[in-house]
């Protein structure tokens, strides 16, 4: 999107490093990625610094951040997102959790319900999938592909060609193994959700928004409905013939729905 | 010079087909196909195999475990070990070996060996090894954390060895209350340890920094002598000289009282389609995380399919030519495993005798010969290298026991 402008930067918060892009003007809004890492830039992020503050932190051991060898949670990666956002002095932010980052955004949020405007978790990992109609496990990354794993958080595999090119570069793969290497170290077991989440969802009063593709073949949509149960004030939405990466797949489906919901107040 | 016996105990009676359909024969290749009339039949077949070797005079029977795959029968290799420790008399009983980050309760482990050890009366050797990356995932184990599981659970199990209990244990894995087992190894300091390995070469650089004696298991005599020579390296730099003491080899050998026969049967040795543990998905056999980061980048290459296996693909004929799989009658095989012996220089040796589907008759024939023909002429070759083993040379257990270490390494081991 024309106009845009991202500073890239190498920040700190309770001593970890952290690569983090900014752009834009407006309210703060904090969008946390897959654990597939991140692309520099993209057009659903792009979009969103259109009308927000948008900061994109690069999870550390994923991208462009170096691996923490203390970390052993998801919930270690939300406390250090909370001290970031603390460091900045950026407060009431809204937060974008895609796929595994939802996972993380719903973890900061339980950890301070009183500091968040919006929430909104797409295809969100961090909770166990109710078994049948629409349900099943989280892909396990363990045994799958790397090529096969990163299509299958797609719908239309043209929509992942336009993303990674339909033969990723071997600087992709390795990317991807760098990624993996720490979703084991730090989302084993039980692989890819916490057994306590659903219990603190709880106290997070903001607005929250559960977007599911209608064709998630990474998080089974059974989720959407735990998590809309387990939030106070959350509704979901479905996106139609979209997989599981919304936000490359649909990316201004996505802002559209992201934006209107912030409008909402 | 220490010679033993081994088998990877096949699962032969699985399905061929089933597996080539499914396109792996491992970690996720359904169990459906494992056959429990034909394992009871074939576990007392080994069992058969391991008493002859004994009878015959071999010094070791080498046991090891793999798991969901046709390719071993062991899922615990101190099952084995155990009945072995019953039903023999002479015979050393080497592990090689229990995989120790698997272990969830390496207390436990160390019990476990200890039993063995007693009831053996002395015979355990116990060796460890890292457990290929597709046995973390059947068990469920983090492969990221593969190496510092390895050597902490290392560090607990000679700790319960040998430290006075009770006493408490807080690691990064492995945190214990009360660490106080009463089966303590009958062997001081404690029972031998030996390394096994192929490729990663952070494992012969903690064998070499140990002192434990690193068994190469099937390499080629070039990438064998490239092994030595950086075991080597580590010795010096710990203050000791490595030797054949040190140093193991396991080959495929079978032999039998025809060449053809031999030749005919050998074949079996790839009858995992070429493939060392069967077929699978790259991305099962080394999962993120248990491999060195320095082979990141040709493992990914290999793992989507735009580079060849690193570890190569070679023809069974040019495996017979490379003396990696030697079969022959004694005669033969006698000839060829002394190129090996004069070329490495190896103190303990392990013949895999069987594999597949050769029969349970011209397994015990490969024994039979193994241990009347073959190993008193590789004995006398050994006097003539002066090849000897731990046993013979009388080697430290572990680096912490030598009494040779030179005045500045000794100072900086301690």
């Amino acid at each position: 999107m024309a106009g845009v402008t991202w500073t890239d930067a190498t920040m700190e918060a309770a001593g970890t490093k952290l690569h983090v892009s900014r752009a834009g003007k407006g309210r703060p809004l904090m969008v946390l990625h897959h654990e597939t890492g991140t692309l520099d830039r993209l057009p659903f992020y792009d979009a969103l610094a259109a009308q927000y503050d948008v900061l994109v932190p690069h999870h550390p051991g994923y991208s462009r951040s170096p691996r923490p060898d203390w970390m052993r949670s998801v919930r270690d990666i939300a406390v250090v997102y909370r001290g970031l956002l603390a460091e900045l002095k950026v407060k009431n932010a809204a937060l974008v959790g895609l796929g595994f980052g939802g996972w993380i955004a719903a973890e900061m949020a339980t950890m301070a319900p009183g500091d968040l405007s919006h929430l909104v978790l797409v295809g969100a990992m961090g909770i166990k999938p109710p078994h049948g109609d629409k349900g099943g496990d989280i892909l396990d990354l363990a045994i799958t592909g790397y090529i096969d794993y990163a299509r299958a958080g797609f719908h239309d595999q043209k929509a992942f060609d336009r993303v990674y090119g339909a033969e990723p570069t071997t600087d992709q793969l390795e990317m991807w193994d760098i990624c993996r290497e720490m979703s084991f170290r730090i989302a084993w077991k039980p692989y890819m959700y916490s057994q306590t989440l659903p219990h603190l969802l709880g106290s997070v009063r903001a607005p929250s928004l559960v977007v599911w593709g209608d064709n998630d073949k990474v998080v089974p949509r059974s989720a959407a409905g735990v998590y809309a149960k387990s939030l106070p004030n959350a509704r979901i939405e479905i996106v139609e013939g979209c997989g599981h990466c919304v936000d490359m797949e649909q990316p201004d489906t996505l802002a559209k729905l992201t934006t209107n919901f912030i409008a909402q107040g | 010079m220490h010679l033993m016996y081994f088998t990877e105990q096949p699962m032969s009676a699985y399905s061929e087909e089933a597996g080539r359909k499914f396109g792996a024969t491992a970690l996720m290749f359904p169990n459906t196909e494992f056959d429990p009339v034909a394992g009871s039949r074939l576990y007392n077949n080994y069992i058969e195999q391991y008493m002859l070797a004994e009878e015959v005079g071999v010094d070791g029977i080498m046991l090891n475990e793999h798991h969901n795959a046709p390719f071993c029968m062991q899922a615990k290799a101190n099952i084995f070990a155990a009945i072995l420790a019953g039903m023999t008399k002479k015979v050393k009983i080497v592990m090689l070996g229990n995989p120790l980050p698997l272990a969830e309760n390496p207390v436990r482990l160390a019990e476990e060996l200890s039993m063995i050890d007693m009831i053996s009366k002395g015979r355990l050797v116990s060796g460890f090894v890292r457990g290929g990356g597709q046995e973390q995932l059947a068990t469920g184990v983090n492969p990221a954390f593969n190496r510092e599981r390895f050597e902490e659970a290392h560090e607990l199990v000679v700790k319960a060895w040998t430290q006075p209990g009770p006493f408490r244990f807080e690691g990064t894995h492995y945190q214990h209350r009360v660490v106080n087992p009463w089966a303590v190894p009958l062997q001081k300091p404690y029972p031998r340890v030996w390394i096994p390995g192929v490729i990663s070469k952070e494992t012969i650089v903690w064998a070499a920094q140990q002192r434990y004696p690193y068994i190469a298991l099937n390499t080629s005599i070039e990438q064998t002598k490239k092994i030595w020579e950086l075991y080597d390296q580590v010795a010096l730099q710990a203050g000791y000289v490595g030797g054949p003491e040190n140093r193991g080899y396991l080959i495929q050998v079978h032999i039998s009282d025809s060449e053809e026969k031999a030749v005919e049967n050998a074949k079996q040795f790839r009858w995992m389609q070429g493939e060392f543990t069967g077929l699978a998905h790259p991305v099962w056999s080394t999962p993120s995380g248990y491999g060195s980061p320095t082979n990141r980048r040709a493992f990914v290459e290999f793992a989507s399919g735009r580079a060849q296996n690193p570890r190569g693909e070679t023809s069974f004929e040019q495996q017979m030519a490379d003396l990696r799989i030697i079969a022959g009658t004694p005669k033969t095989v006698v000839a060829k495993l002394r190129r090996i012996l004069e070329e490495t220089r190896p103190g303990i040796l392990a013949l895999w005798g069987n594999d597949g589907r050769v029969s349970q008759e011209d397994s015990l024939t490969c024994i039979r010969l193994m241990g009347t023909e073959v190993f008193p002429a590789i004995r006398e070759i050994a006097k003539e290298l002066d090849l000897k083993s731990p046993f013979e040379s009388n080697a430290p257990v572990h680096l912490r026991y030598s009494r040779d270490l030179k005045p500045t390494a000794k100072a900086a081991a301690e």
